[in-house]
Order: C-alpha cells, then sequence, then structure tokens
C-alpha cells in the first residue's frame, strides 16, 4: 500500500463544536486528513460521526472552531464553497435522485462542470450536444469502473440496495473529487458485497489518488482500508493514530465495551 | 411492422441519446406529425368526415393545442422540479394581457414626472414572446419564495399569484385599456403580412407553436438543466451538497415554466377566445391544468398531451355516450360527474401510478416489444 | 370620533368573520398534525356538511318534524354523513398513501376535494339554501359614546362563543382521553406508535371525524350568514393563508391567524380601498400569507424545522 505523503494536509479541522439547542454533538474536536490518505472516523452509534462530515462539507455551521481546507482557513464552510472545492460525499440512508435513472443520478454528479447555459441546452445542438457527448463519455468510464453497465437506464428507486450504494459513489466520483467523504459506504451490505465496495474504495484512492474520510462500523473493514483512525465518542475526540495504534487505546476499548463515564 | 428494436444498435452516445431511439418510434411520430400538418389541414380543407363542420377544429384540437402546451410549462414547474403551482391560470393571464398591452400599444402616463412612456403597438409575433416573456418575470418573482419554503407552502404563494393577479386584471382598468366592460378583443393576428384567421390557420399557428415548444422543453428536460430541476424534486439537500445551486435551478425552472405558460396564454386569449375577461383564466384554469399533469403524467413531456387530450375529451364524452343511449343528463349532472370522475381517477393515479397516463403508455411498449411472450 | 367609531365597528366585524376563517383553520390544523396531511379538501368538507344538514332540516321541517326535533336529527345525520366521509378518505385516499411525501398527499386531497364537491352537489342539491340557526339581527353598542353606536352581529357573538367552546373541546379532547394521546404520539412518528400499539388506521379516522366534525360546526355559522351554497368552498380557500400565517400545526395559531386575517382584510378594505381600488378583500389573505413566508416561514406559532440527513 501506498503510504500518502506526510507533510501535505489536505483538511484540517480545528477546535470545532456544534450544537444543536442544548444537546453537544461535537466538542472541541480537531484532526487533520494528509493528501491521498484513507481516513476512517469511527465510534459508537451517536457519537458526531455523521455530524463531523455534515460539518466538512457545510450542512452543518460549527459553533466554535476552524476548518481549513486546501490551505484556507474558515470558521465554516458553505456547501456551494465545498462542492466547488472538491468535496463530494456519499450518504448514511442513500440519498440518490429516486425519479432518475443511474446514468442521470451520476450525470447529475457532472453538473459543476459543465458550462452551457439555457439556450444552448434548449437547442441541443453544437457546443451543447459536444459538451452532453464529453461527460457521457466520463460518466461511462465511472460506470465500468463500478460495474453497472446493466442497469445504467433503470430508474434507481428499482435497484438493491447494495447497487444503489455504488450508484452514489458513482455520482459523487463524477464529481472528480479531491476529498470524497463516505458515510458507512458498507452499512446493510452482506460480505461479498462488503468486499466490492473495499476493492472500488482502494482503487478509487489508488487510481484517481482521491483523499477519502469513510464512517464504517465493520472494524474489520476499517483496520484493513485506513491508513489512520480518529475515534469519536459522545461527540468528543478520544483517539487519533493508525489503526494498530487506536486499537491499542484503552479510552477507545472503554467506549466500545461501555464503561460508566 | 413489429414493434422490435432487434438489430438496432447505437454506435455513438448521440444515437443512444435521441428522443426516441428506437426507428419504430421513430416512425410513428413522423405518421403522426404528417397527419397533424398535412392530414388535417387537407381534410379541413375540404370537408371530409370528421371535419365536415369546424367543431373538431374549434372545440377540441384548438383549445387542446394550446391547453397542452400550458400543461408542458406546469409539468415543467411541478413534474419536473417538483415545485406545486396553484397559479398557473394567473401566468397565463399575465401572459395574455402583457401580449395583449404590447400588441396594442403600451402608454404609461407619468403624470408627475411631466411626461410619459408610449411604446407602439408591436407585431403579433413579437407580442406573443412577450407576453410569455413578462410571465416569466413574474414567474420569478413569485418563485422566489421557494427558495425558503417547500410544497404545500409553495402551494399557498401560488395561490397568492392567482387571486392577486385575477384582482388586477379586473380591477386596474389600465391593462384592458380602459374598456367599460372589462372584456377586451385581441389585434388582428397578422404574421409579417400573413393575416391568421380561419380555424385552419388558427389551428396550424397553434401546432406550429406547440410543436417547437414541446421540442425545446423536451431538450430542456434531458439536458443538464432538467437533471438539476428533478435531483432538486427528488432531493433537494443532496443535490445542493453535489453543487447544484437551489436558487438557480428552481428559478430557472420558474421562468421556463411561467414562459412557456404565459405563451400559451397569449395563444388562448388570441387565436381561441379573441375577445376575453379575467375570468378565463381562473383558479379553476390553474387547477385544471394541474389535473391535466397529474392525470397525463408528472416528468412527462408526452404526458402533457396525453392529459390534455383527456381532460377535453372527457365532458364531451359524458354528454355525448348517454345521450346517444337515450338518458340525456343535465349539464348540472355532467359538471357533477366529471368533478367525481377526475377527482377518483387523480386520486387513484396518484396511488397507482404516479406517473400518469405516460407511463401507462411506456409500460405498455414495454410489453409489446416481447409480445407475444410475456417476458 | 366618527372615524375611531367606524374603526372600532370595521375592526369588531373583522375580528368576527376572521372567527370563522379560523373555524375552518382548525379543521386543517387538526389533519396536518396528525397526519402530515395537508388537507385542500377542509372546504369541500364545509359544503358537505352543510348541504347535509340544511337538506335534511328542510325535509324534516316540510314532513312535519317540529323544529327542535328536526335539528337534532338534522346534526345527526349530518354527522353520519361525516363519518362516512371520513371513513372513506382514510380508507380509499389517505391509508393506500401513507408513507408518501407531502406534495404526493396534498394533491390526494385535491383530488378528494373534487370527488366531494361533485358527490354533494350532486346527492343534496347545487342551489344556495339558507340555514337559519342563529339569530341574524345586530346589537348597536356604545351608542352614548360614538353617533349611531357600534353595529355588532349577533351571529358573529354566535360564532366566537361556537368556536371558543370548540376549542376548549379540542383542547380537552387532545390533553385529556386516550384517543387525544394516541394522535399526538401518530403526530410525531407514525411507525413508532404503531408499533407501540396504536391503532393507526383508527385514529387516522378519528382525525378526519373530528375534521369533519368542525367542517359541520363551521358550515352552520357560515351557513347563516350566507347561505349554504358552493361558493363556501371559496371562502375556504382562505383558511390556507391563515394557516401559513399562525403556523401548520398550531391551533392557538389557527385562532390568532384567523383574527389577523378577518380584521386584517376589512380594515385594508375599508381604508385602503378607498386609494387602490375595491376589492382587496379578495387577495389581501394571501399577499399577508406571503409575506409572513418570507420573513418567518413557520408562521407566528409554528415550530422551526431542524432539517437532518
Amino acid at each position: 500500500m501506498r503510504m500518502p505523503d506526510k507533510s501535505e494536509f489536505l483538511l484540517q479541522v480545528e477546535g470545532v463544536s456544534l450544537t444543536f439547542g442544548g444537546v453537544t454533538a461535537l466538542r472541541d474536536v480537531s484532526f487533520d486528513i494528509r493528501k491521498g490518505e484513507i481516513r476512517a472516523i469511527i465510534g459508537p452509534n451517536g457519537a458526531g460521526k455523521t455530524s463531523m462530515l455534515n460539518v466538512i462539507n457545510g450542512f452543518y455551521h460549527p459553533n466554535r472552531g476552524a476548518i481549513t481546507f486546501k490551505g484556507r482557513t474558515r470558521a465554516r464552510m458553505q456547501s456551494f464553497e465545498a462542492s466547488r472545492g472538491g468535496i463530494a460525499r456519499t450518504f448514511q440512508n442513500v440519498a440518490l435522485f429516486k425519479g432518475m435513472s443511474a446514468l442521470d443520478n451520476i450525470m447529475a454528479g457532472r453538473t459543476l462542470k459543465m458550462r452551457r447555459g439555457l439556450l444552448w441546452q434548449m437547442l441541443r445542438y453544437g457546443p451543447a450536444l459536444a459538451e452532453e457527448i464529453e461527460h457521457r463519455n466520463r460518466v461511462e468510464e465511472i460506470i465500468d469502473f463500478l460495474e453497472i453497465e446493466a442497469i445504467r437506464k433503470v430508474p434507481v428507486a428499482r435497484l438493491p440496495y447494495g447497487l444503489q450504494k455504488r450508484v452514489e459513489l458513482g455520482r459523487a466520483l463524477a464529481m472528480e473529487p479531491d476529498l470524497l467523504l463516505l458515510d458507512e459506504p458498507m452499512a446493510g451490505m452482506n460480505l461479498e458485497e462488503k468486499e466490492d465496495m473495499s476493492r472500488f474504495i482502494i482503487d478509487v484512492s489508488n487510481h484517481y489518488g482521491t483523499t477519502i474520510a469513510l464512517i464504517e462500523h465493520d472494524m474489520a473493514v476499517v483496520m484493513d482500508l485506513a491508513h489512520r483512525v480518529v475515534v469519536l465518542d459522545h461527540g468528543v475526540k478520544i483517539a487519533d493514530g493508525t489503526p494498530d495504534e487506536v486499537k491499542q487505546n484503552q479510552g477507545v476499548i472503554d467506549a466500545y465495551l461501555g464503561v460508566a463515564h | 411492422m413489429l414493434y422490435r428494436e432487434a438489430g438496432q444498435f447505437k454506435t455513438t452516445y448521440a444515437e443512444d441519446m435521441a428522443i426516441f431511439p428506437i426507428r419504430q418510434d421513430r416512425i410513428a411520430l413522423g405518421i403522426l406529425l404528417g397527419i397533424a400538418f398535412i392530414g388535417v389541414p387537407l381534410l379541413a380543407t375540404f370537408h371530409v368526415w370528421p371535419f365536415a363542420g369546424d367543431y373538431l377544429l374549434w372545440a377540441i384540437l384548438l383549445p387542446f393545442l394550446i391547453l397542452a402546451l400550458a400543461a408542458i410549462g406546469v409539468n415543467i414547474l411541478v413534474g419536473y422540479c417538483g415545485q406545486i403551482s396553484l397559479g398557473s391560470g394567473a401566468f397565463m393571464a399575465v401572459g395574455a394581457y402583457s401580449a395583449y398591452k404590447s400588441g396594442t400599444g403600451v402608454h404609461i402616463p407619468l403624470a408627475w414626472l411631466g411626461f410619459a412612456i408610449s411604446i407602439p403597438p408591436l407585431p403579433v409575433l413579437a407580442s406573443i414572446l412577450l407576453g410569455g416573456l413578462t410571465a416569466a418575470v413574474v414567474g420569478i418573482l413569485f418563485g422566489v419564495p421557494s427558495l425558503r419554503i417547500k410544497g404545500l407552502y409553495l402551494a399557498v404563494a401560488t395561490l397568492a399569484a392567482q387571486f392577486f393577479f385575477d384582482w388586477v386584471f379586473l380591477r386596474v382598468p389600465w391593462f384592458t385599456n380602459y374598456a367599460p366592460s372589462g372584456s377586451v378583443n385581441a389585434p388582428a393576428l397578422n404574421f409579417f403580412g400573413l393575416v391568421i384567421g380561419t380555424p385552419i390557420e388558427r389551428y396550424l399557428l397553434c401546432l406550429t407553436f406547440v410543436t417547437v415548444f414541446a421540442v425545446l422543453a423536451k431538450n430542456l428536460v434531458r439536458g443538464n438543466l432538467g437533471r438539476q430541476w428533478m435531483a432538486i424534486r427528488d432531493m433537494d439537500i443532496a443535490a445542493e451538497l453535489i453543487g447544484i445551486r437551489p436558487l438557480y435551478a428552481k428559478l430557472t425552472a420558474f421562468a421556463v415554466s411561467s414562459f412557456i405558460v404565459g405563451v400559451a396564454g397569449a395563444l388562448w386569449a388570441f387565436v381561441y377566445l379573441g375577445s376575453w375577461e379575467p375570468l378565463a383564466f381562473s383558479i379553476d384554469r390553474s387547477l385544471q391544468l394541474l389535473f391535466m399533469v397529474i392525470i397525463g403524467g408528472l416528468g412527462s413531456i408526452m404526458g402533457s398531451f396525453v392529459g390534455a387530450a383527456f381532460i377535453l375529451i372527457l365532458p364531451i364524452m359524458l354528454n355525448l355516450i348517454p345521450t346517444e343511449l337515450g338518458v340525456p343528463l343535465s349539464t348540472e349532472t355532467i359538471t357533477h360527474l366529471e368533478f367525481i370522475i377526475f377527482g377518483s381517477l387523480i386520486c387513484y393515479l396518484l396511488i397507482k401510478e404516479p406517473h400518469g397516463f405516460a407511463r401507462l403508455i411506456s409500460i405498455g411498449k414495454e410489453k409489446l416489444r416481447l409480445w407475444p411472450f410475456p417476458y | 370620533m366618527i372615524a375611531l367609531g367606524q374603526f372600532l365597528e370595521v375592526l369588531i366585524g373583522g375580528l368576527m368573520s376572521g372567527v370563522l376563517y379560523s373555524l375552518v383553520a382548525l379543521g386543517f390544523v387538526l389533519i396536518f398534525k396528525a397526519s402530515g396531511v395537508f388537507n385542500f379538501a377542509q372546504g369541500a368538507m364545509v359544503l358537505l356538511a352543510g348541504l347535509a344538514l340544511v337538506r335534511s332540516l328542510d325535509f324534516l321541517v316540510a314532513e312535519g318534524f317540529p323544529l327542535w326535533a328536526a335539528i337534532i336529527i338534522g346534526i345527526g345525520f349530518a354527522v353520519v354523513i361525516m363519518a362516512i366521509t371520513a371513513w372513506l378518505i382514510e380508507r380509499l385516499v389517505i391509508g393506500p398513501l401513507v408513507n408518501q411525501d407531502g406534495l404526493t398527499l396534498f394533491m390526494s386531497t385535491i383530488g378528494a376535494t373534487f370527488i366531494l364537491e361533485g358527490a354533494a352537489q350532486m346527492i343534496f342539491g347545487s342551489d344556495a339554501y339558507p340555514l337559519r340557526l342563529f339569530p341574524t339581527d345586530a346589537w348597536f353598542l356604545f351608542e352614548s359614546l360614538f353617533p349611531g353606536g357600534i353595529l355588532v352581529n349577533k351571529l358573529d357573538v354566535w360564532g366566537g362563543f361556537i368556536a371558543g367552546i370548540l376549542v376548549a373541546g379540542l383542547a380537552i379532547f387532545f390533553q385529556r382521553t386516550k384517543t387525544g394521546r394516541a394522535l399526538r404520539a401518530v403526530a410525531d412518528d407514525h411507525l413508532a406508535a404503531q408499533s407501540v400499539g396504536i391503532p393507526i388506521n383508527w385514529i387516522w379516522f378519528v382525525v378526519w371525524l373530528v375534521a369533519g366534525l368542525v367542517a359541520l360546526v363551521a358550515a352552520t355559522v357560515w351557513g347563516t350568514k350566507l347561505g349554504v351554497q358552493y361558493s363556501i368552498t371559496f371562502l375556504a380557500l382562505k383558511a390556507l393563508p391563515v394557516l401559513i400565517i399562525g403556523g401548520l400545526t398550531s391551533v392557538p395559531g389557527a385562532i390568532v391567524g384567523g383574527l389577523i386575517v378577518g380584521a386584517g382584510e376589512k380594515i385594508a378594505e375599508v381604508f385602503l380601498g378607498a386609494y387602490i381600488g375595491g376589492g382587496i378583500e379578495y387577495w389581501f389573505a394571501f399577499v399577508l400569507a406571503l409575506a409572513v413566508l418570507l420573513v418567518r416561514p413557520q408562521g407566528l406559532f409554528g415550530e422551526r424545522i431542524i432539517e437532518r440527513i
């Protein structure tokens, strides 16, 4: 496995706190993601993992703290800044566009890259058609890569869960992101599907050099895939390091086995 | 000829992305267009059955074409972008009245500034398109709340447009050129020297408009913008997180939809009605258009045609069939029966087939491809 | 002092007609709270309840029943009709559409509106039928303070009185009875409610029935004021902006929203209409609602929605 360059940070989260009303979702969390690495965020249910991803791509705005992405420090990300800056994500409960085909879902991921305006699209002629075909080519590459050729024209609502997850990954890849956030990409999958998905994640990392942050419950998967792991519990970071270090950490063991606080 | 696509291989993405990728569909469409553009006018010119009188042209085909156009507009907003509108009638009215104003000359007295703005009457085609543009601007204005509110709330916002414009065109005499009765007459339909008058000419004019707009609308909904609209409809949060700007997507949907609805309104007033009152664009019209879209198929351009046809033909059938059977119904009963049938059909389709008749047709085509085998 | 007197008279008249809007809006809120359905058919239910009541009354009186007996039987008949309606809607429309998104449910209630309007008029007739259950004359108050006094319709006072009783009754029903508690549970999360053994279909039937009864009450007051006729359904549309202003989920919001709309549109009509043309009443409520939406989308009393993903 290729080791990421230690010197370069793609994203740094510093002292982020997030509260909803009286409930604290995240408290003073800091960690970083290096360019090219696979970074796992783990923790028991309700630890604040999804909230952390939501803060990173600007869906939630933290009450305190700063986020440095590609060298720019912000108190909060905005959703459009995140997507424009090259952050893509998948969701815990698949968030596909249910009424559209798999192909259209992935094509939708190309939105930011398409430039032709309303009038050209209306005529669908010349440059507009050329653009549509050019992006179709790129999308077909992704469809090939994810091995979903047979279902490209099927409405996603009709697809089984495992394939939906794959289409969702395809949509995120279509954005050609620098940072890919995966929220439980293997939840609810059987062993074989998990193996497929793990292979895709490793391929994405190796092929495209995409930096990946993922939330996952399956420890075996996390230990295999991730270069480094950050552990959250009750909104607080309790450990950070390589899979082996984290495995030995007493705090982590306590959090998972449930020691009285 | 059997409905088979075996042997029709697409070797380019352009071919694969065509509106009708299957050859038989293209042939069928060609025949349909041939009948519509050549067959119908020929039959009507020589008064061959069923075009013996002008009834079929005037009372069915003309309103069908114009309302189908309006339904395409509504479908873009409701079916593709998922933004409900109960104010389509108002946008038709905006299109009709602004086309009327620009067709008869705009005069804005600015007494307190000491001068007046006067614009001479514009040609009819420009007026109609300007009607669409004005409707688009108004549509954008009333679409702005959609950035903060969703679904049901938006329904009320569009109702506000409906009632406000009902009132404006009824009470502000400037819009009706101070006509004492409140009823106004369309200017002569002079298209570059060609004066449209007979039912056949009116029919061909509307058919041209509908065909052109249907193709443009189809291009939009299968392109990047259409995908953005559908993404907003299906899951707006996820759409935002992949870089779709809700502001741009929603407001373009409002603009395009209102433009088409506005043009349909101008055609309805100029070409079909000739002279009209604000009542022609009441909330009943809005609901009628919404029904066409639901029955025909949400998110389907073809469905807009099917829905418009159904909504127009059902009352005629209700009138005709009992009379033929010797039990004529009173007009009141027919109206009530219409209400009940439309209502039941809406509920039934929403439960069983939310994509309306259009989906039923495409299921039929799927079956036909494999016929005589079940699968 | 004439201006003040006139202003007070318009204000009171407006507040009282606002009570009528509140009555219809209440029906909306009940259904929205319990099933998340934005019930476009509430106006049609008012029409149906009113027609059932007034037509059975007319029939019974013509058959020689004493008035009190006719009223009791007539109300009983209308209640049965509303119960059947509630059962049919739950069975045939809302039940099969459970778990659909709000837009689909909303459009299905537009469908239900047309069925109800068509059926109600087909069965009971489509003329305007006068209903005389409450006194319709007026009081003149403070004649010593203002010349001519302030005109207050007795019917409006009755309307306010009935609305008060209705709200109190609903509050007791929601807070104190077992069905009321179950209803609130269903409103929060119908799947969870179902999993603890609350019969969800029964609860929805009850909600629609209660909304039907609220419609009946509204119909008696409105019918006395305007006669029972088709145009009632259009007036009922005004309950929509009332809801937006008050907040979709709030019973007090429906009341306050109704009062604001009622008083606001009358005052606007009388004092603004002179300048920009009459008939402002027609759209005032909707444009006010639009303004509220832009400033405070959840309405005056609504809860703020936090989106999750």
